[in-house]
């Protein structure tokens, strides 16, 4: 049996034992039988990406102009934002990350998939649940708790779609060929395993037998954090593990490192979840336990971000010339300061001034799309060439798609960090009334919406790139697409 | 035991971690709890609050933008405010299915917002209503701004009717300009039980495990400094 715990994982993503030639041709079997299921999967991610970007614009312009589409119903303030996170959470974040997640293991284990069929089905599954569910929200339809409002038949659906995508990626860990495991298997095996344990864990709870008043919050509390930190992270991690060696050609810096991080993560990641409910009707120690497993993620806060940027150490200009590298590892930095961020706002004296604020929301958005999502574009960028036979067609697409996503989303995150603060130091006083404190959190606004303009913007080059692609329209393949032409390395080092 | 199983024995072994200490564990502690009986008053607390308008509550999504919990006073400044008498526990919620806790106040806590005492603005502010009662949430219902300015809450007009002047009762009326000439602004069945479910909304009952300062009438109330913060 191959490595895994007891030996260090390997540093370098799965080198092929034969010769380069029938390495190359094994690479074309696996990428080709990847190709349908794959393209499937980030068409539709991309498809609710466009879809969640437009709910995210109605949900914000709401707030300065709440007559806007007022006489809609389905509009409403109360419907879009839940419609927006479905689209964005398991539309765009999870179908990416699941075509990521099932190229890399085919990938990284050197085995073809047996059954493409099978993950389109479950894939199409995946989205038609997510569309009834979606459709149920706007329609009124949603259940009344927070984090887990898709109605409930929709969920079980998108879950019956997942063990398609579920079972092929623990089939190619099964049949693997390499006789090593690298970092990023153990990160996808763990979002594998974690995510349906996770969803059939909290909605089979929620189910029968019906659980007394807040210990449903306390359950999709745990939902939600759970999502983050077992299915978006270890998927994002993965990537970034693979993608930054990938381009630069260099094997990971420290694989104490990585397996320290990887640990730390799996064990203090999964008790986080109760800082949501700081302050509320739970058990103190509760909340007390999960500020505790806050401060540790210190542990894989500091391995993972060491080991990202030794790795990159002498080669940052390739942030210059690569696109896949100037995603992934801007992403990798957000990473780094999200969990910093939200390790801090989990103390106590934070937390009392910025809960119930869109500080909150801004430290998710950072971690899904200012990591996350970074990740997932780089790693779009990276394997959509090797699917359909051709490179990205235009550079300078890809620079519009990069600045706007990144400007876009930090001045998304940074509004409403502001916001988050200013409101929440005014609540602390009693005299100020509630319409003043409205006041505070909603002059930062049209900031957010400006943003949001911008990711819009970035999010339908990207779109458009894609759609070129899978029409074939593009450089010739071999050269990847950079921003400038490598070979002028020695005036950048 | 190979080494692929220690993988995957740690991998279940810290979701089966976090799943027995943040649920299982608190569902042990809370998951069972029952009405708080005053044996002095006879009554129990809390009640089934079965009022249709909390579905609309649910269907507009209300809880995105306000919450339904009050925090001690170690934890900002509700019950300073006015907001409630006492932090909210589980008891609380016991019948809620699921309890509409909140995680955003984008606009005022509502946990108590039919109580006696309920207050979002300085106790001396004279223009506002002691009381908001049934016609001022129809009002604000129907277009929040013209009570509170700036108000970024959505107007709801389409809980509301227009019927021609004069056919409806002089009660349901709304104090505002129809957009049909000739006609007058009444509240659809459903306002009037959303209405109704927020007018109910009272969390104020003291509760041992949560203090309250409640006044007088209740002896059964322990002594418990309202100050301090409940500690289970």
């Amino acid at each position: 049996m191959s490595a895994a715990t007891a030996e260090p994982p390997k540093t370098a993503p799965a080198a092929p034992a034969a010769t380069d030639d029938s390495w190359s041709v094994e690479r074309a079997h696996i990428d080709a039988s990847a190709r349908g299921p794959v393209l499937v999967f980030f068409f539709t991610a991309l498809a609710w990406l466009l879809v969640s970007t437009f709910f995210g614009f109605v949900g914000s312009y709401k707030l300065q102009n709440p007559g806007f589409l007022a006489d809609w119903p389905i509009y409403t303030y109360g419907r879009v934002v839940p419609a927006f996170h479905a689209c964005f959470t398991y539309g765009w974040c999870s179908l990416a990350g699941m075509g990521v997640a099932i190229w890399l293991m085919a990938r990284l284990c050197r085995t073809p998939i047996k059954f493409p069929g099978a993950l389109i089905f479950g894939a199409l599954f995946w989205n038609f649940g997510l569309a009834l569910g979606v459709s149920g929200i706007l329609l009124g339809q949603n259940t009344g708790l927070e984090h887990m409002a898709l109605p409930r038949p929709a969920a079980w659906m998108m879950f019956i779609g997942y063990f398609f995508v579920g079972v092929t990626g623990a089939v190619l860990y099964k049949m693997r060929k390499s006789s090593v495991v690298f970092i990023s298997v153990w990160y996808l095996l763990g979002a594998f395993f974690w995510f349906p344990w996770l969803f059939f864990t909290a909605h089979v709870l929620l189910g029968v037998p019906q659980l007394q008043g807040v210990m449903q919050n306390v359950v999709a509390a745990w939902f939600a954090n759970g999502l983050n930190n077992y299915w978006f992270t270890p998927i994002g991690l993965a990537a970034a593990y693979y993608l930054i060696p990938k381009v630069i050609n260099r094997p990971i810096h420290s694989y104490n490192l990585a397996s320290i991080g990887f640990w730390s993560w799996a064990i203090f990641g999964g008790l986080t979840a109760m800082t949501k409910l700081s302050g509320g009707p739970v058990p103190a120690w509760l909340v007390s336990l999960s500020i505790a497993a806050n401060i540790m993620l210190i542990i894989p806060l500091v391995t993972v971000g060491k080991n990202l940027f030794k790795t990159m150490e002498g080669n940052t200009h390739m942030i210059y010339y690569s696109p896949t590298v100037r995603f992934t590892f801007l992403g990798a930095i957000i990473f780094c300061i999200a969990t910093a961020l939200s390790l801090f706002t989990a103390l106590r004296g934070p937390d009392s001034v910025t809960h119930f604020t869109l500080f909150g929301t801004a430290t998710n958005e950072m971690l899904l799309y200012s990591f996350y999502s970074m990740v997932m574009f780089g790693a779009i960028y990276y394997i959509t060439p090797r699917l359909v036979g051709c490179e990205w067609l235009s550079a300078s697409l890809i620079r519009v798609h990069f600045l706007c996503a990144a400007y876009g989303g930090g001045l998304a995150v940074v509004v409403m960090l502001f916001s988050g603060i200013a409101a929440g130091m005014r609540a602390l006083d009693p005299t100020a009334q509630a319409s003043q404190l409205i006041y505070n959190t909603f002059a930062y606004l049209p900031g957010r919406t400006l943003a949001l303009v911008l990711v819009t913007l970035g999010h339908t080059a990207f779109g458009l790139h894609f759609l070129l692609m899978l029409l074939r329209i593009g450089q010739p393949a071999g050269q990847a697409t950079l921003f400038a032409p490598l070979g002028q390395e020695e005036d950048h080092h | 035991m190979s080494r692929s199983s220690y993988l995957f024995t740690g991998i279940f072994g810290s979701f089966a971690l976090s799943c027995f200490a943040l649920v299982l564990v608190p569902q042990m502690q809370i998951g069972g709890l029952t009405e708080h009986e005053n044996a002095d008053e006879g009554t129990r607390y809390p009640v089934v609050n079965t009022r249709q308008g909390r579905e609309i509550y649910i269907r507009e999504g209300c809880y995105y933008c306000h919450t339904q919990q009050i925090r001690d006073e170690q934890n900002g400044a509700d019950i300073a405010r006015g907001w409630g008498t006492r932090r909210t526990v589980a008891r609380d919620y016991i019948f809620d299915d699921p309890p509409l806790l909140g995680s955003m106040r984008l606009g005022p806590d509502l946990a108590n917002v039919g109580s006696k005492d309920w207050r979002n603005e300085e106790k001396d502010e004279q223009r506002k209503p002691a009381k908001r009662d049934r016609a001022w949430h129809l009002l604000h219902l129907y277009n929040p701004r013209v009570l509170i300015p700036n108000s970024p809450m959505p107007p709801y007009r389409y809980l509301f009717d227009e019927v021609k002047a004069g056919t409806a009762a002089k009660a349901n009326v709304l104090p505002v300009i129809a957009k049909k000439k000739g006609h007058e602004v009444v509240p659809t069945a459903e306002a009037e039980q959303l209405v109704a479910y927020l007018l109910s909304l009272d969390r104020t009952e003291p509760l041992p495990e949560a203090g309250g300062t409640k006044p007088a009438a209740s002896a059964s109330a322990p002594a418990a400094a309202p100050a301090a913060p409940a500690k289970k």
